[in-house]
């Protein structure tokens, strides 16, 4: 089952004409992505050649779902625009569908225009926001899946481990330790490094729980804000699979960026101390290192009875 | 980006925010003039940093580090006292507890007027994130580190949070003004102050705005008697111009420019262990994982999504030349970026440096047996690892530290 996007979801890619879009989306036909089209503003009725085969282009969100019942939109829109490219995709796959998922690869955009777009999204209540800064969602399949942004497809397989992450080269590497002790993954979310995004830990850990393929649960946090701290409550309280936790920046200095906009220790608050003491206090076990994250979670399996 | 109280105070003068006349100075002479063309017999004299705790700080002189005067901000009786504030303060080094120990050279001085003080309040905007909306965070116990207001009496503190769509709503500027005790005159001056800010912090990406404090004077004005503001980086394309010419690039370090400018995320830090990876979540895991192993990392950098050789080569160039740097561990999970390209811009960077220290990399993820292949064909002294906690072993053992 997965969450949010099943292994056949129909896909559109916003700014499939740009550089970075055409590239993806390339790589997301070529994993096995049920790419349907893209839009770009102004270059409707083109069409652009993926993987040896053409796609149709529209000018608008609202047209390319209208013709081709897409479930998710996947966007590579420049910061400028794309916070304006969520809405126009929130607004549409509301209008037309009343759901839809908005996947918002695109790093760098004001925080200002995010806390418009999140407020607009959340207004609608069917549809779901993943991301901007993030790596993207995929659900591996049997063969091929949908790989819904600019995550590796090849290292994932599917499997009964569903993983959420703030970081993109983290969650690989969260992905390989999986792959590692034998186990694939149902569904591995990236939200984002930005300070206001969509989808958080909390509905990630909710959707996991309910989610029948998934069996146990990695989450991988970092510095800053006190997203982890909040999720490790709600897990305490309402999930009942395993959790193998870790967070990045032990070592990171108050008060500098590391990296992700939202990355950064305040007044002395969201340090990784503080995160992975919230994990521990709520039954969470955690890798302190994550080349531990595989053994961490061979050993939680065993323990909840799902591994010998 | 911060900028400076000085310019803070010119934009909030802008939008209609009350300030007192002050004036930019960058030496003893400047303040001089700038005392006698206030006017005022009393004045502050404030050392502009982009750091707070500016009050409570100590300025030490740079080359002996012997202290010169305690506190960064003075109020002056006299125009004698402003010569020797103001002289004791510019090219001095200013501590606060927000600087660390080195401090910052002050360059900058503001001179402003004074006024009959009846009350201190804090006031704040900033986005707060888990509410993903603008929060107003106001307190009648100004003057005072809010940290700890927060921590003793949370109750003293009162927050609203506006609507994005609605903007700042009348009846939230008065619940505001209510709760911090405010009537009449005063808290219609208030809420006019509130509105002015929120429109200034809006139209200005303003990431924060913090005046600490905002008085009320004995007639019930309402002033901001400072004024610590940051915009939104990733605004800039719609601010240019105007952060351009506000920018003090002396207030930011060197070499953190010049990475921005390459499109690599670097942030110095005080180890011997330099860190090349692709990735913040994961360049930071790098650090956390050779500390884990009993080393230090000397730097967080991140060389993004799509590095080329030159990127690779300008991030080795950077690491290097902190001196501290006694080794360097290259960490990269190939997603987009393919490790042989990573693996032929490690080998290029190396050959055009001349590296004398030792040098571990780990590659995994895209095209990682080509890259293999490509590190263990050069003659390079380059050490490969399997893993990330093999790779920070390995590093640690080479250059002599950890447990070994």
């Amino acid at each position: 089952m997965a969450i949010w996007i099943p292994e056949h979801a129909k896909v559109i890619v916003q700014g499939i004409t740009g550089r970075q879009g055409r590239f993806h989306a390339d790589k997301m036909v070529e994993y096995g992505t049920a790419i349907v089209g893209g839009c770009t503003p102004g270059k409707g009725g083109q069409t652009v050649e993926l993987q040896g085969k053409d796609f149709p282009v529209w000018n608008s969100v609202r047209d390319a779902v209208t013709a081709t019942d897409a479930d998710a939109t996947v966007i590579y829109v420049p910061p400028p625009f794309a916070g304006e490219a969520i809405m126009e995709a929130a607004e549409a796959f509301d209008a037309i569908k009343g759901e839809g998922v908005i996947v918002c690869i695109t790093e760098g955009i004001p925080i200002l225009d995010m806390v418009k777009a999140a407020a607009y999204v959340e207004q609608r209540p069917g549809i779901r926001l993943i991301g901007p800064n993030c790596p993207g969602i995929i659900t591996p399949g049997e063969q091929g899946g949908a790989k819904i942004g600019i995550m590796p497809g090849h290292i994932h397989a599917k499997g009964r481990i569903g993983i959420v992450s703030k970081s993109g080269t983290l969650t690989y590497e969260a992905v390989a330790q999986t792959m590692s002790i034998g186990e694939g993954q149902s569904t591995c979310v990236g939200i984002g490094g930005d300070p206001v995004n969509g989808t958080g830990f909390i509905d990630c850990l909710a959707a996991f729980e309910t989610d029948p393929q998934t069996e146990a649960i990695v989450m991988i946090g970092e510095i800053g804000g006190n997203a982890e701290q909040e999720a490790a409550a709600y897990a305490a309280e309402h999930v009942s699979k395993p959790i193998v936790g870790f967070v990045a920046g032990s070592t990171a200095p108050p008060g500098k960026r590391m990296g992700h906009a939202g990355a950064i220790i305040s007044g002395g608050k969201g340090t990784a101390e503080e995160k992975f003491e919230a994990f521990r206090a709520a039954g969470i076990a955690c890798a302190n290192d994550p080349s531990e994250i595989g053994q961490v979670l061979l050993k939680a399996l065993q323990d909840a009875g799902l591994r010998d | 980006m911060n900028i400076h109280e000085y310019q803070g105070k010119a934009m909030f003068k802008r939008y209609g925010v009350p300030v007192l006349e002050g004036v930019h100075c960058t030496t003893a002479e400047d303040a001089l003039a700038a005392y006698d063309h206030l006017g005022s017999k009393v004045v502050a004299v404030k050392s502009q940093i982009h750091a707070g705790g500016r009050g409570k700080g100590n300025l030490y002189a740079p080359e002996t580090g012997d202290l010169v005067m305690e506190g960064g901000v003075k109020i002056a009786f006299s125009r004698e006292e402003v010569g020797t504030y103001a002289a004791n303060i510019l090219g001095n080094v200013l501590v606060t507890i927000q600087t660390g120990e080195e401090g910052k050279l002050v360059r900058n001085l503001y001179v402003e007027s004074g006024c009959a003080i009846e009350h201190e309040y804090y006031l704040a905007l900033l986005v707060d994130r888990e509410a993903k909306s603008v929060l107003v965070m106001a307190s009648t116990e100004g003057g005072m580190d809010i940290e700890e207001v927060a921590e003793a009496t949370p109750e003293l503190i009162h927050k609203i949070h506006v609507d994005p769509s609605a903007g700042l709503l009348g009846f939230q500027s008065r619940d505001l003004a209510d709760a911090l005790g405010l009537s009449g005159a005063a808290a219609k001056a208030f809420r006019r102050t509130l509105g002015a800010l929120y429109t200034c912090f809006v139209e200005n990406d303003c990431a924060m705005m913090e005046i600490n404090p905002l008085v009320r004077t004995e007639d019930d004005a309402i002033v901001a008697l400072d004024a610590k503001v940051s915009f939104d980086e990733n605004a800039h394309f719609r601010h240019a111009a105007a952060w351009d010419e506000v920018r003090d690039l002396s207030e930011e370090e060197e070499t953190e420019i010049r990475a921005a400018e390459a499109g690599l995320s670097y942030v110095k830090l005080d180890g011997n262990i330099g860190c090349l990876v692709n990735g913040a979540g994961l360049a930071m895991a790098t650090m956390d994982v050779i500390k884990l192993k009993g080393g230090e990392p000397a730097n967080f950098l991140d060389v993004g999504g799509g590095a080329n050789e030159e990127q690779v080569t300008t991030a080795f160039s950077i690491i290097l030349e902190d001196p501290n740097v006694k080794g360097i561990l290259v960490n990269i999970f190939g997603g987009i970026m393919r490790c042989d390209i990573i693996a032929r811009g490690v080998i290029g960077a190396v050959e055009n440096l001349g590296l004398d220290v030792p040098l571990v990399v780990r590659l995994a993820g895209t095209n990682v047996d080509e890259g293999k292949a490509i590190l263990a064909a050069s003659t390079l002294n380059i050490h490969p690892a399997d893993d990330l906690a093999d790779g920070a072993e390995r590093i640690v053992a080479l250059i002599g530290g950890g447990e070994a």
